[in-house]
């Protein structure tokens, strides 16, 4: 019974490590945004009016029905039912809906490109 | 365009918004009035009520029969003599206060007549020629020069209060109140109706832009004149479908013929705003579009009905067309 705590310490660390693992995968590669900040992309989200149309889990009275939920947004294959769910298409699609599906209902709100990216950035944390 | 976000917490234009809907953070003399007032009775009240619980401690703690507490003399101050020195000096402190925040303004007050609807705010301000001009759910106010709202009400008893600037008044119908201030601080606050009101109450808010007097003489200037025409074709589009949906039966847009409805707000100049549905959303194109369609969803019960049967570019164009109407 001596080497319980030393194998304690091992599945701990087993643990850990796996987790880490996990953090690491959490956002799968092909879904990382170049210098996107998920924090500063919630914050963003609100001050842009997106809560209005879309249900966005984890931002506050974010239930609009006007537009898709965007829960498990990170899992979605295709952004507007047409365009492949990529950081760039949705980056794009973010600054200027109107220009990749003329019958969106979506405006082009003058959202900057880099803000752009904090919000995709944050779209992707959805799983 | 030029969107002034209210929703972070920082205002590029305004500074912090820590004390935006807050009675300590007085932005005019009499809010300070009733400010300093109200700590003046809660230090006194604090005072009295650890006296009171000390008293009270002693009285069951302490074994002797005849305790100080029993005698007469005791008995005939602190419980008449106290409570009628210190209630006296509150009423006239409280006299005093009151007389300070009613004084009447002078005659080159700004005179503004707000009503209260279910649930959002009509301002009309006296224009530059005479002419009223009609906004809504937004006021601007002159820094330092004082001003007089009256009040009155469309439907039930609201309550006018902007925390920062001055103390609550009743809108009742076919009555008119009134509430006089002078803000000081130039800064954004925002008001609420204090009176339960129905189901959208807690929606129903306002802000309140005190700006320097340069400022305000040009907003007042382009708040009186009739809305823009369009530019673009976008623009067009959307003037279009706003007569086409039949918007202009509730809302007014001036030097637009079809859109003299009274029901909703005038929105003449809405794409200036700073919010949308009485202080509930941001002021921005997203929201616009976002409002159109769901109206009832964000503000069940309201009188305007949710137009979510227009196709995409549609409503996208009378949003867009909204928005320039600065």
């Amino acid at each position: 019974m001596k080497a319980c705590p030393r194998a304690a310490g091992v599945a701990v660390m087993v643990i850990v490590l796996a987790l880490a693992g996990c953090e690491e995968s959490a956002i799968p590669q092909g879904m990382r945004i170049i210098d996107g900040n998920p924090e500063r992309g919630a914050l963003l989200i609100r001050e842009y009016g997106c809560p209005t149309c879309h249900t966005i889990p984890g931002i506050r009275s974010a239930n609009g029905i006007v537009g898709p939920p965007l829960d498990r947004f990170a899992l979605r294959a295709f952004i507007a039912g047409r365009h492949a769910n990529t950081p760039d298409n949705l980056v794009h699609w973010i600054m200027d809906a109107p220009d990749m599906a003329p019958h969106t209902a979506m405006p082009d709100m003058g959202i900057s490109e880099d803000q752009a990216r904090h919000i995709a950035a944050y779209l992707y944390t959805l799983r | 365009m030029d969107w002034r976000t209210t929703s972070q917490t920082d205002s590029p234009l305004f500074g912090r918004l820590d004390g935006i809907q807050s009675v300590l953070d007085p932005h005019s003399p009499q809010a300070e009035a009733i400010l300093s007032l109200g700590n003046w009775i809660f230090a006194g009240g604090t005072l009295i009520f650890i006296m009171v619980m000390s008293l009270l401690a002693f009285a069951i703690l302490s074994r002797r029969r005849h305790t100080p507490l029993r005698s007469t003399t005791f008995i005939a101050i602190l419980g008449f003599v106290f409570p009628a020195v210190t209630l006296g000096v509150l009423m006239v402190f409280t006299i005093i206060v009151s007389l300070r925040i009613s004084e009447a303004p002078g005659e080159d007050a700004l005179r503004i007549h707000v009503t209260g609807h279910m649930w959002w705010w009509e301002v009309v301000y006296e224009g530059p020629d005479g002419q009223p001009v009609e906004t809504a759910n937004e006021l601007h106010l002159p820094q330092g020069r004082p001003v007089v709202i009256t009040v009155t009400t469309s439907d039930v008893i609201h309550s006018f209060w902007i925390p920062g600037l001055a103390g609550k008044i009743d809108m009742v119908p076919g009555h008119v109140n009134t509430v006089s201030f002078t803000p000081t601080k130039r800064g954004l606050m925002r008001g609420q109706c204090a009176e339960f009101c129905g189901a959208q109450h807690a929606k129903m808010a306002f802000y309140a832009v005190v700006e320097p007097q340069e400022r305000f003489e040009e907003w007042l200037a382009r708040q009186a004149s009739p809305a823009r025409e369009p530019i673009v074709d976008l623009h067009e589009a959307g003037r279009t479908a706003f007569l086409e949906q039949g918007c202009g039966s509730c809302h007014a847009v001036r030097g637009l013929p079809g859109a003299e409805g009274e029901i909703g707000p005038d929105l003449t100049h809405v794409g200036s705003r700073l919010s949308l549905g009485a202080g509930w959303l941001d002021g921005s194109v997203g929201n616009l579009a976002g409002w159109i369609a769901s109206a009832q969803h964000i503000k069940p019960g309201n009188r305007m009905p949710s137009f979510d049967r227009m196709d995409g570019p549609t409503l996208r164009a009378l949003a867009a067309w909204l928005e320039s109407l600065e």
